[in-house]
């Protein structure tokens, strides 16, 4: 294989692709594109089809039906090919606990058919993007779950991967762990490197992703940039108010006259509009006090809540 | 976020990308010894349990049967033992190969829970550019490789304790490995097929192996059992793989035909066993 893509090119291609598992469609019938430098985010909740799809881009899936072509290869005809560009950071870390740091990124290094010299010398790099130099003599076991995670990433890159894949890369992380991934992997992005996440996290979609496809029920619901699909599928802003139990569905019919579009969830309604305190202002005006309010900008959640009338994370 | 943190990378090699790294045909060649290397480093955290159980427990056996019970039978057959030999050059090859068989079933059933279920890393191989060809033809050669080495440790100690002597009984490292190599096969493609793995290797263990080495004319010649029991020694790797140690450490008689059925016995398995292996590595990776 020659290195014929340039920043731009599309790398990843599918149609009508779906995929059943007896009586049940995981992914049904999708059409999409990955060009190459890129951050493409499948967003969904669980069960939406994100990973099923990760997993037959990875060539480790076979598709039911349509057509997918990765670098131009067909998975499912060039499985080896592919996946010898691809680095992939799966949704649970699978490391070999009983060997250190070190003998990991090594051996996987060796699957990939790389010379010692080169992985040895790879090792340094990767442990001081992962921060783990500390670390590198200690058995995997004895790693905090941050620390294993980007051990996980860091072993995807050992092979300089055309494509990194990545599946919910951060579920589990404390905020500061999550924080350094996001440095990490926007570094790995201003390197060239094609970037695939699945997330059900908002603002890592958000953070992370040039372009999103939100997924449900393995059907494609959405397709676009993070600041198109809010612009298109939600207002500027969003007041969210909470009148107490009960209330907040007995309210609903009266709130929808102030604006165009409201939200009534468990425990608070939500009201989109392009200036969520001139709203607030003519609910108090007409006599409707919440007992809490918020003014927010609307986010990918009002995206999906808008496509699916489900929130994310149920 | 701290100033070194946000500093570039000081290590950073200059990025040349898979698409010139990676030579995706010679991965195809040499894929299994990829794995090999893998589970060898894998094992080497282990060397020491690994030694203790796999020379300990036959050289316990040897000691405690081989010279006690030994000097038992050996006084009371007016010095001819069983089969014309010792009792301890009689029992030397059964224990050679029931040690290869028992550290070549666990060099594979261990690797294989593990790789599928236990810490999935099987799965993390496989997002490389190797098949499950790969994986089980690795794992099973270091299975191989394990055996091999044990085989070796013990003929040494069979030469020791006098059990064996000349050049023909090294040969028997070439029969003991051949049977380890065959059944351990045949049971790293069973022990990829189990979906629920609760008491599978305790049950394998005890309902399996145990019986196997009881009932394979290991502590005596098998035609000694019940006919109704022999069964179970003709369909045992024990017993082929003893019957073929016996006949190389010393004179145990065995004719063409018995030749012919013990080897082509472990051909079959071994070949079967391997595509079983295979087959099943493959269907279980792309679930």
């Amino acid at each position: 294989m020659t290195s014929n893509f340039r920043i731009g090119d599309p790398l990843i291609r599918a149609s009508k692709l779906r995929k059943e598992f007896g009586d049940f469609t995981a992914v049904n019938g999708i059409d999409f594109e990955v060009r190459k430098g890129e951050s493409f985010g499948f967003l969904g909740p669980n069960g939406a089809g994100k990973s099923t799809t990760m997993r037959i881009i990875a060539a480790t899936l076979t598709r039911t039906s349509g057509e997918i072509t990765i670098l131009d290869k067909d998975p499912e005809v060039h499985g080896p090919e592919i996946r010898a560009h691809l680095g992939v950071v799966p949704q649970q870390d699978n490391l070999d606990a009983a060997l250190t740091v070190e003998d990991n990124l090594y051996i996987y290094g060796r699957y990939f058919g790389l010379s010692k010299k080169f992985i040895r010398n790879k090792i340094e790099e990767l442990l001081e993007f992962a921060q783990l130099e500390e670390k590198r003599s200690v058995k995997v076991e004895a790693l905090s779950g941050g620390m294993k995670r980007r051990l996980t990433i860091a072993r995807a890159l050992i092979s300089e991967p055309e494509i990194l894949m990545l599946d919910e890369p951060t579920t589990g992380l404390d905020p500061q762990a999550r924080h350094i991934l996001w440095d990490r992997l926007f570094r790995l992005k201003e390197q060239g490197v094609t970037l695939l996440i699945t997330t059900h996290f908002m603002d890592e979609a958000e953070q992370l992703c040039d372009r999103l496809m939100v997924m449900d029920k393995g059907s494609i619901m959405a397709e676009d940039s993070p600041a198109s699909l809010i612009k298109n599928f939600a207002t500027k802003e969003v007041l969210e108010v909470r009148f107490g139990s009960g209330r907040n569905v007995e309210l609903a019919d009266t709130l929808r006259t102030h604006c165009d579009r409201i939200e009534v969830l468990p425990d608070r309604v939500l009201m989109y509009a392009e200036s969520g305190e001139d709203l607030l202002h003519r609910l108090v005006s007409n006599g409707l006090q919440p007992l809490t309010s918020l003014v927010r900008r609307s986010s990918l959640e009002d995206v999906f809540l808008r496509l699916t009338g489900r929130t994310l994370v149920d | 976020m701290s100033a070194t943190e946000n500093a570039t990378l000081k290590s950073e090699m200059v990025r040349r990308g898979s698409l010139h790294l990676i030579n995706v045909p010679r991965i195809k060649r040499w894929g299994a010894y990829y794995v090999l290397e893998a589970r060898i480093r894998n094992m080497s955290k282990w060397k020491f349990s690994i030694l203790a159980a796999s020379i300990g427990s036959p050289l316990f056996y040897l000691i405690s049967v081989g010279i006690g019970v030994g000097s038992f039978i050996n006084s009371h057959s007016a010095g001819r033992g069983i089969d014309g030999v010792k009792y301890m050059t009689f029992l030397a090859p059964a224990l050679l190969a029931q040690v290869a068989i028992q550290d070549g079933l666990s060099e594979v059933t261990f690797p294989t829970l593990q790789g599928f279920k236990w810490e999935k890393n099987f799965f993390a191989m496989n997002s490389t550019p190797l098949t499950g060809r790969h994986i089980a033809v690795g794992t099973w050669l270091s299975a191989i490789a394990r055996i091999s080495l044990t085989v070796v440790a013990y003929i040494a100690i069979m030469y020791t304790f006098g059990a064996i002597h000349g050049w023909s009984p090294l040969l028997a490292i070439f029969t003991a490995v051949l049977g380890s190599a065959a059944f351990s096969a045949l049971m790293m493609g069973a022990t990829a097929a189990i979906k629920n793995d609760d008491m599978f290797l305790t049950l394998l263990q005890r309902v399996a192996i145990m019986p196997l080495f009881l009932f394979s004319g290991t502590f005596y010649p098998l035609k000694s059992m019940p006919e109704f029991l022999q069964w179970i020694g003709w369909c045992s790797p024990v017993w082929h793989a003893t019957e073929l140690g016996r006949w190389l450490t010393y004179d145990h008689p065995l004719n063409g035909n018995s030749l012919l059925i013990h080897f082509s016995y472990f051909a079959v398995m071994l070949v079967g066993g391997l595509w079983f292996a295979i087959r099943t590595f493959e269907k279980r990776l792309a679930k």
